[in-house]
């Protein structure tokens, strides 16, 4: 396999991805930080570089709208946004995945006003993680165009929709080493699109979207339900495909020097990379530690992450959202959760940071693995819910 | 017998036309017309009116009412020139 080899955002590998995807219908409303995505990507149609039709609209609400729509309508649909745009999003987010259609959005994540602040951090897909979308998160700009690649394939086979997102910014604005798989290849790899059944098919009617009362409406969920349990085996099954072709290895979480690790921190995007450079450090000087990255946060592999923990004493989860539940941010809640059958638990704490694009240090994290190295030693967790680089 | 979530097809997608037929709506009534045929004319007057399509006609001829989608509007009664219907409490 040939692959190029070029230097390209966080932004410009997404938008280089729906480019080799070439979908249908891309309908979207420009948005910081994922306005470039939208912008190469309109260059893309005009400059005939993509088959695509694309529908410049008001507002987010109508870009998911028009979306919906044309995925209905039987198209392979893709859109991108951030923050504000996804939360305007919100409403057409849970009809987009009652309704079974396989949209992907590249997604940029940003913070929810207010106070307005247009930097990193979880809120804005936290907030939309209940809403029936596959969430895959990305570590740097090429996990962000493998990932937009692998989730229109995976959205596709599931009738699941998908968000791919990348931390404003860090990645989005950042410039990277990517590399790029042919075009043809892309191609190749997602394959031909066909939907069984859609409005377009004029010989075989079908009504989309109609009211589903006490009668119905449960069951239509309990479908969703049994759809986001069955997309794991789609998720492995691309994934494995997809390292066979391009040979980079993927799966529901990473696994970074776990292996006889005592403390293990969580993360998700960007920080997962900072941490690992810590962990190699820490490691030098023969402490025990640990990284899991968690990739796909939708659906939420939870026996698997029990199992990867199984031998761990102590974890940390960063959360970059918070959740405002008083105990915690989603990610601790999930991870915490996910533990509660394991017959050895090990210590977990919790650790809000980076709200509103505020940075995380390495030595921030060289100092979470030192709690956790002495929540080991002494025995307890003495602070469940902790924040970094905050000023009291 | 309705079907469960396991035969339903995905995404509340109804895969034939004309489906409405099989949703009965005459559960929603509370009262229902009831057409005295001695004093009809047969107009067609309350089959034109009726949202519903539920009042049943045969060769020009009032028949009755579909009380399966009838919901019990009283339209047909409120137009009927002859006073021939009348709502009758179902409660």
């Amino acid at each position: 396999m040939n692959k190029k080899i070029v230097a390209k955002t966080g932004n410009e590998a997404m938008a280089e991805a729906m480019r080799q995807i070439n979908p249908d219908v891309v309908a979207a409303y420009p948005i910081t930080p994922a306005t470039e995505v939208v912008q190469l990507f309109s260059k893309f149609v005009a400059d005939g570089r993509v088959d695509t039709e694309f529908v410049a609209v008001e507002s987010e609400h109508s870009a998911l709208s028009a979306c919906v729509g044309a995925s209905a309508a039987g198209g392979r649909v893709m859109t991108s946004t951030a923050s504000q745009g996804l939360a305007l999003m919100h409403e057409i987010l849970y009809i987009a995945a009652g309704l079974r259609l396989p949209i992907v959005i590249c997604e940029v994540n940003r913070s929810l006003s207010g106070p307005i602040n247009i930097h990193c951090d979880h809120s804005d897909t936290m907030g939309a993680r209940d809403t029936g979308w596959l969430q895959i998160y990305s570590e740097d700009s090429q996990e962000a165009y493998d990932n937009t690649i692998q989730a229109m394939k995976i959205a596709e086979k599931a009738f699941l929709p998908a968000m791919v997102t990348c931390d404003a910014f860090i990645i989005s604005h950042s410039m990277a080493r990517l590399e790029l798989i042919p075009d043809e290849e892309v191609q190749k790899f997602i394959g031909e699109h066909r939907r069984p059944y859609a409005l377009l098919d004029v010989d075989n009617p079908i009504t989309v979207g109609p009211l589903d009362l006490q009668d119905y409406f449960f069951e239509h969920k309990r479908q969703e339900i049994e759809a986001m349990k069955e997309v794991k085996a789609s998720i492995i099954e691309v994934a494995t495909e997809f390292e066979e072709k391009f040979g980079t290895h993927y799966g529901f979480f990473e696994e970074y020097r776990m292996d006889d690790a005592d403390s293990v921190i969580i993360a998700l995007g960007s920080t997962a990379g900072t941490t690992k450079v810590v962990v190699d450090n820490l490691r030098e000087k023969g402490m025990k530690v640990g990284l899991l990255k968690i990739r796909v946060f939708r659906p939420l592999a939870y026996e698997e992450i029990r199992n990867a923990l199984k031998n761990v004493k102590a974890v940390a989860v960063l959360d970059r959202a918070t959740g405002m539940s008083s105990f915690g941010g989603p990610v601790f809640h999930e991870i915490r959760s996910c533990l509660y059958e394991s017959e050895k638990k090990p210590f977990i704490t919790n650790y809000i940071y980076g709200l509103g694009g505020k940075d995380i240090f390495p030595e921030d994290i060289e100092n979470v693995y030192g709690e956790l190295a002495g929540i080991i030693k002494e025995g307890k967790v003495e602070k469940l819910v902790n924040y970094i680089g905050l000023r009291e | 017998m309705k079907k469960g979530w396991k035969e339903l097809a995905i995404g509340t997608q109804i895969k034939k036309a004309g489906s409405s037929e099989d949703f009965k709506t005459g559960d929603w009534r509370t009262e229902k017309p009831v057409i005295d045929l001695d004093k009809c004319i047969h107009c067609l007057i309350c089959w034109i009116y009726c949202p519903d399509s539920s009042i049943i006609v045969k060769e020009g001829k009032i028949l009755g009412v579909n009380y399966d989608f009838c919901k019990g509007c009283g339209i047909c009664a409120e137009e009927c020139p002859k006073d021939a219907i009348t709502m009758k409490s179902e409660i």
